[in-house]
């Protein structure tokens, strides 16, 4: 039987015998694997930039917030009354075993000066808990520690963009800034965390102790409220249980009966982010199978095309069975023609998509990332696709009467 | 033992509700190193019968015995793995690849013979040259005369040293001189390297370089005499 690189060479001068015709019919193929190696790398790019995302805001999450769920809108306005407390913070720290950490929030916007730059920003008062819940590191000074709390000392920690826009380069540590009028002693500097995944900047912000925020910047309605507690759990797997063991603490507590709407939510701040990443995985694996329908149907090129080089090579066909070809020999030669269609066109469909990815990241700024394994399930997917759409005109070839084919005009 | 032996060979067509009686319980023989020419008007059976003694179709009934093997009932396959190590086909129209270099043509049933690419080639160059045609190897069919060409399919009908060529109105497409150039190379194959000769042609003179003449009509042999030696064109030696 005829060996494998001599009827590569046989195929090759084949399709080298009418370019253009090759040329076009490889064309289905290359714009098919172009497109799912671009729509696999748009999927892989949008839910990579959620994982880095969820990464920065915290892991093992929760929020518990004023109003019920069923209320519509956890935005909370400056006047919207909330019953949740310090106490409960403390509370909760306390007393749900699967909590590790917790950081009660009282914020609002204020304006900061520093000499004379001036700069409106969030202020948000917590507790030394806010460090580990919500994963931030300093890039220069100390935290405030709970005697700042106890003692409402006017102390602040500076978010990135608020030291560069109130300080530029210069040192901010020990300098006094101005809170809404009131003086402040900056004791550090946070370290950046970028974008949140609602695109707000998390550094343009400043934490003070809770208490202080409470008394000396905005005022509460009633002593200790706190606006929202975020919660961190002990590990990933304690987080269905901290959230059940919060829900019973403050429903005791609030004196909430089991037929009653809470006044509170717990919000699973990991959940909703895994959830919004399997759907953007999803959505980038469907727009691949989209595109993968371009794929076969140039396979189906790629059938026609050979159909037609079997009609018109019949009598060449013919003179291979008469010198001793056998029906292998026939077929194998049309299925590598095919194959060789196929991966050829898969290379350049690949080269496509990888500078189609790139060019969309720079264009329209979404992120892309072309893994190799997008890169390797294409190629083959073409293969297959030659092989698959190779077969049929192969075997028509192949059951040729020699007699007839000779004869063949 | 005689190349071939068929006995009562037939091959009938069916079409429609009719049979075509193509060849009719033929039975002859031909020995090793035979030089044969087979006459007929068209549907005489000449075409049919050449189909099966070279394997290219099987018989309806009858036994046909090649080289004493019996090759009746083979399959596809087997038939064509006979055919690349005991017959070379000799076409009148050439039967070339097209935009194949002469060599490769040459070459081709070495190639599904798996044999290796240098001892291929090697094989192909001496056909060649045994035919005249060193030198031209990379030609391609159509830089090639037509009396060129019928010489580059005779090197690969004798590539694989086949005992047997089977030569369908090998001169059908040459003009005179050619016919009579090509007409000798077949016989100094057939003395030289007592290769098996047999010939399907419908002009007397062609007819006449061979040493036997068969003639079929309507599917039958209706003689089956030797030249005589006044009338061939080539003498023995």
């Amino acid at each position: 039987m005829i060996g494998i690189p001599s009827t590569f060479k046989i195929s090759l001068r084949a399709l080298r015998v009418n370019k253009m015709r090759s040329a076009l019919t490889m064309l289905g193929i290359i714009i098919g694997v172009g497109a799912v190696i671009t729509m696999l790398a748009v999927g892989t790019g949008a839910s990579e930039r959620i994982s880095e995302q969820m990464a920065s805001i915290g892991s093992n999450l929760l929020i518990v917030m004023p109003g019920s769920s069923t209320s519509g809108g956890l935005r909370m306005g400056s006047g919207t009354q909330s019953t949740l407390t310090q106490d409960d913070a403390e509370a909760i720290a306390r007393e749900c075993p699967a909590v590790s950490d917790v950081a009660p929030t009282f914020n609002g916007a204020a304006q900061v000066v520093y000499g004379n730059q001036n700069w409106s920003t969030g202020i948000t008062g917590t507790t030394p808990g806010v460090i580990p819940v919500r994963d931030w590191l300093l890039s220069s000074g100390r935290a405030f520690t709970d005697q700042d709390v106890r003692n409402a000392t006017k102390v602040c920690l500076l978010g990135q963009t608020v030291a560069d826009n109130l300080f530029g380069n210069a040192d901010p540590i020990g300098q006094i800034i101005r809170i809404k009028k009131v003086p402040f002693t900056v004791i550090g500097v946070l370290a950046p965390k970028g974008q949140s995944d609602h695109g707000q900047d998390q550094d343009d912000t400043i934490l003070v102790p809770l208490t202080t925020a409470q008394k000396k910047i905005f005022g509460t309605p009633f002593v200790g409220m706190v606006r929202a507690i975020a919660v961190k759990a002990k590990s990933a797997e304690q987080l269905a249980e901290a959230e059940v063991q919060i829900n019973e603490l403050l429903s005791q507590r609030h004196r909430i009966s089991p037929r009653q709407d809470k006044d509170f939510t717990v919000r699973n701040l990991t959940q909703m982010m895994e959830a919004r990443e399997q759907s953007t995985q999803v959505m980038g694996l469907l727009l691949a199978a989209i595109a993968s329908v371009s794929l076969l149907v140039g396979g189906i090129g790629i059938m026609n095309i050979m159909l037609v080089s079997v009609t018109e090579r019949t009598r060449e066909i013919g003179i291979r069975m008469s010198v001793g070809a056998k029906t292998w020999d026939i077929r194998l030669q049309f299925i590598i023609e095919a194959l060789t269609l196929s991966l050829i066109g898969g290379v350049v469909g690949i080269i496509l998509g990888v500078s189609g990815s790139k060019i969309l990241s720079a264009l329209a700024g979404w992120a892309t990332v072309v893994s190799p394994l997008s890169v390797l399930l294409s190629f083959s997917f073409s293969g297959l696709v030659g092989l698959f759409f190779g077969f049929y005109p192969a075997y028509k070839a192949s059951l040729l009467n020699p007699i007839d084919a000779l004869h063949y005009e | 033992m005689a190349l071939i032996e068929t006995q009562h060979l037939t091959k009938v067509y069916e079409l429609g509700d009719s049979a075509v009686r193509a060849l009719d319980d033929v039975s002859l023989t031909v020995a090793h190193g035979e030089f044969v020419a087979i006459m007929g008007p068209s549907g005489s059976g000449k075409s049919t019968f050449m189909n099966l003694i070279g394997c290219l179709d099987v018989p309806t009934g009858g036994q046909y015995l090649l080289d004493g093997m019996d090759v009746g009932d083979r399959g596809r396959d087997e038939l064509a793995e006979i055919r690349n190590k005991k017959i070379g086909f000799v076409f009148q129209g050439f039967n070339l690849l097209p935009r194949t270099s002469a060599m490769e043509n040459v070459e081709l049933p070495l190639l599904y013979d798996a044999c290796p690419p240098r001892e291929r080639r090697q094989r192909a160059m001496e056909a060649l040259k045994a035919m005249g045609l060193e030198g031209r190897e990379q030609h391609h069919p159509n830089q090639l005369s037509g009396g060129q060409q019928q010489r580059v399919a005779i090197a690969r009908a004798l590539v694989n040293r086949a005992p047997l060529i089977l030569a369908d109105e090998p001169t059908g497409n040459l003009d005179t001189r050619s016919s009579v150039e090509i007409m000798e190379l077949v016989v100094k194959l057939n003395q030289e390297s007592g290769i098996t000769i047999i010939l399907v042609t419908h002009e007397s003179d062609i007819a006449a370089f061979s040493r036997r003449i068969i003639k079929f009509r309507d599917g039958l042999v209706v003689s089956d005499e030797p030249v005589k030696q006044a009338e061939r064109q080539v003498k023995d030696p």
